[in-house]
């Protein structure tokens, strides 16, 4: 995971239920509300421009370059997306690349598909908004504006997506507060100065070509103000909770400890049944033997159908 | 030159193969859910999991080694987890000792760690035999059925539309960089320039490729207008869920909750 | 009886200042088939885009005897089929029977009727297996063929082509060719392709620098050296 964008996506497995599932609610809500606010302030051209986007995002993260021993800087596009589009619809542009990135390269998990929205999507939108919105503020919407503005808010948007996603591995109990917090932080510092070396050649090149297309640096987009302070407000707890958690790891993992469902889950659930079904015969013996029967039978059931599909392919095929 | 190799999907006519893009997502994600519930260091359980994916993937035909490779992709991202094993309190296995440092290995840590590099490797395969057998066009009906939007679907399709297209454009780029890409003849020279410079290049390129793609998108835009596009998204209605269909969904999920309950039971 | 297509003194400026079209009108009957060429930027895309209403300049532009205008923009789009030069942009669905559907379901069709159409038109364009195919499989030609069909769906009178032999490999141009002949519709194509136009077009029309310079029959202003050298076009042998 070091030096590789890979470490933003998270895989199955590294998520508890719980924290999988809100992130998951969440998620749903803000990109409901981005594809509301899309449908009704974009015109109509904006759904092949966001679809073809997704895709020259995802092609973009192809166009690598060396960095030192061996390892490449990438891009993630989130800032790129802010600043071409705007923030509702760059929300949308990352859930799409972030869906088909797990639904087809498996770069992230199905289950956690909520948490990685909500990091590369929501998080690195709405950060990357802020920072860019910011820095534009204070130079005024020149060129040298727009390209610092880029650097900084792709920075931005990978620094503090990390920090979110070592949080929530944290909050699973998956890594512990005092080595990922710091680890995560420190990797993303060096590859977020890549993500804003590419973000700022981008815009460079658009600046020349076509300096019509970075345009939301001059208008701001509807519920803009609301997005920044998102924006800001997501920055600035993570920026001082992670510090915090990583010091002072005790609070956080006890928290870990106590919303692992199961563990609260399993008490009332398995006074339901009583310890001995069988007399003499644990309940928990029991389960492991009917685990064994279950796992017998499907497997037994799988190899008739592969013998079956088989021989119908030969009588079919001969 | 077409990018093939970006498209997992592989042909076939298994019974996998023929079954409802919507059965197998929602059977996906629910043997995901379940891996994901089942608690630490309850091995008969993993393998009782991992043993029914296998059999998934040889009754599919899509081949054991293929889906075991692309599995292992996941790995590097354990090293998340890997810290785990020193600092879960419990009994001490042995500790490693790194020069002053004394570092405990615990049980309770070793069994944790394992444990979730075994429910992320299973749920990867589980993943890798859906987009292998199942043709993406289908995953986006798929979604339509469990209720995703009809616009977000929209784009998503038109992103794997153009993903090719795109990732052909993008490959030529790469090319044209490097068949450009000499080296100086000059003593002590280092090669390929300044890493500001560098990155310079492939952000340009990048530019470029969105560039195109927004030049592309007037073109598909106008295309879409002049076959009566109006700002809608619309769709042809899905199929109708066959009872068969319904049998395997009940089925399948009978057995991932069945696993759930067992999993508790042998826990301790 | 209505002509397919009526311009007239069509003049069409972007909003650049570029004046793409000037004083352009031209008369297409019923099932005739006729080229348009000109050199590179003679306005031969732009010409076509009014023809769907997709860009108004001033002057009248009548389509099936109805005048193209905001209110008949759904009718129009129906009547004129457009199938442009790149058929990577032209299929944009993921499957080819999505595109192919595409129209029909815009036009709000019963579900059967768009079934029917998905059928007959990819039945038309010789690729009735390729319905579940995915679009950036198929080779150039055949996504060509592909990209009538979505048009063709949509039941038009009036097919018009941009550059449909451009890319094509000599067999996939022949077999393109062929099809386009036996197709009964009213045919505009926008093309370099000398030797097509010669092959298939009764009549021609050269277009230069926005304005019709010459408008006649194939046989007579292939023959006018002067005129094609002027307009920087070539004879085919």
């Amino acid at each position: 995971m070091l030096l590789s964008p890979v470490a933003m996506h998270i895989p199955d497995g590294f998520l508890s239920v719980l924290v999988s599932i809100v992130l998951w609610i969440v998620s749903i809500v803000i990109v409901g509300y981005a594809l509301k606010r899309v449908g009704k302030d974009l015109g109509e051209r904006q759904v092949p421009l966001m679809g073809v986007l997704a895709a020259a995002i995802f092609a973009g993260q192809m166009l690598n370059f060396a960095v030192a021993g061996g390892t490449s800087g990438h891009l993630m596009g989130a800032a790129i997306a802010t600043i071409l589009m705007g923030p509702w619809a760059a929300i949308l542009i990352m859930t799409s690349v972030v869906s088909i990135q797990a639904l087809i390269f498996q770069d992230g998990g199905l289950l956690v598909l909520g948490a990685n929205i909500f990091n590369m999507a929501i998080v690195g939108v709405a950060v990357a908004y802020m920072a860019y919105r910011t820095v534009l503020r204070i130079t005024g919407n020149v060129k040298r504006g727009i390209l610092i503005g880029g650097f900084v808010a792709a920075w931005f948007s990978i620094e503090i997506a990390s920090l979110s996603v070592a949080m929530q591995l944290v909050f699973s109990g998956t890594s512990p507060a005092k080595l990922a917090i710091p680890a995560m932080a420190g990797v993303h510092a060096l590859i977020g100065i890549g993500e804003g070396l590419i973000t700022v050649g981008a815009l460079a090149f658009l600046l020349s070509a076509r300096p019509d297309l970075v345009k939301f640096g001059g208008t701001r987009p509807i519920g803009g103000r609301l997005v920044w302070l998102v924006g800001l407000l997501v920055t600035l707890a993570l920026v001082i909770a992670s510090p915090l958690a990583s010091t002072r790891p005790d609070g956080l993992e006890w928290v870990a400890k106590q919303n692992g469902f199961l563990e609260t889950a399993r008490g009332p659930l398995y006074r339901i049944i009583p310890d001995y079904l069988v007399p003499g015969i644990s309940s928990e013996a029991l389960a492991t033997i009917a685990a064994g029967i279950l796992g017998t039978a499907i497997v037994l059931g799988v190899s008739l159908g592969v013998a079956y599909s088989r021989r119908n392919r030969q009588t079919s095929g001969g | 030159m077409h990018i093939h190799f970006l498209d997992p999907y592989q042909g076939g006519h298994s019974p996998i193969h023929r079954t409802d893009a919507r059965v197998k997502l929602v059977l996906s994600v629910g043997f995901i859910l379940t891996t994901a519930l089942i608690p630490i260091g309850v091995w008969p359980i993993y393998v009782l999991l991992f043993a029914m994916v296998i059999s998934f993937v040889i009754l599919s035909g899509v081949g054991v080694g293929y889906v075991l490779k692309r599995a292992a992709l996941a790995f590097p991202f354990v090293l998340a987890a890997l810290p785990l094993i020193f600092t879960t309190p419990g009994l001490q296995l042995f500790s490693l000792t790194l020069g002053t440092w004394e570092i405990p290995v615990t049980l309770p840590g070793v069994e944790r760690f394992f444990s979730i590099a075994l429910k992320s490797w299973i749920s990867v395969q589980a993943a890798i035999l859906l987009t292998a057998t199942t043709q993406f066009p289908d995953i986006l009906t798929a979604m339509r059925a469990v209720r995703v939007p009809r616009l977000l679907v929209a784009i998503i399709g038109l992103m794997w539309r153009y993903l090719f297209v795109l990732a052909d454009e993008a490959l030529r780029l790469i090319r044209a960089r490097a068949a450009r890409s000499g080296e100086a003849e000059i003593p002590g020279h280092r090669k390929g320039g300044r890493i500001a410079w560098r990155a310079q290049t492939a952000g340009g390129m990048a530019g470029n490729l969105f560039l195109r793609s927004i030049e592309r998108s007037d073109r598909i835009y106008v295309a879409m207008l002049s076959r009566g596009y109006d700002g809608e998204v619309r769709s042809m209605p899905l199929p109708k869920l066959e009872a068969s269909n319904w049998i395997e969904l009940i089925l399948g999920g009978g057995i991932l909750i069945l696993l759930v309950v067992l999993s508790l039971l042998i826990w301790e | 009886m209505h002509h397919s297509i009526e311009i007239e003194g069509l003049t069409f400026s972007y909003p650049d200042g570029h004046e793409a079209l000037n004083d352009v009108s031209l008369v297409i009957k019923p099932c005739e088939k006729v080229a348009l060429v000109g050199p590179n930027g003679a306005g031969k895309s732009t010409l076509i885009l009014h023809l769907n209403g997709i860009l108004s300049g001033s002057g009248s532009v009548r389509v099936c005897g109805m005048k193209v205008g905001k209110d008949t923009l759904g009718r129009v789009r129906a009547m004129v089929g457009l199938v442009f030069q790149s058929p990577d942009d032209q299929l944009f669905s993921p499957r080819v029977y999505d595109d192919v559907a595409y129209g029909p379901l815009y036009q709000g069709l019963p579900l059967q009727t768009v079934q029917e159409r998905v059928e007959e038109s990819l039945a038309a364009v010789a690729m009735s297996d390729y319905s579940q195919r995915i679009s950036h499989h198929l080779s150039m030609g055949e996504k060509k063929r592909i990209a009538i069909a979505t048009v063709l769906s949509m039941k038009p009178e009036v097919l018009v082509l941009d550059e449909p032999t451009a890319g094509l490999a000599p067999r996939a141009r022949r077999s393109l060719i062929n099809l386009l002949h036996e197709l009964p519709l009213t045919m505009l194509v926008s093309t370099h392709d000398m030797p097509l136009v010669k092959d298939l077009f009764p009549r021609m029309v050269i277009l230069d620098q926005g304005r019709v310079v010459a408008d006649g029959p194939t046989s007579v202003l292939m023959e006018d050296k002067e005129l094609l050298d002027a307009h920087g076009l070539e004879r085919p042998f």
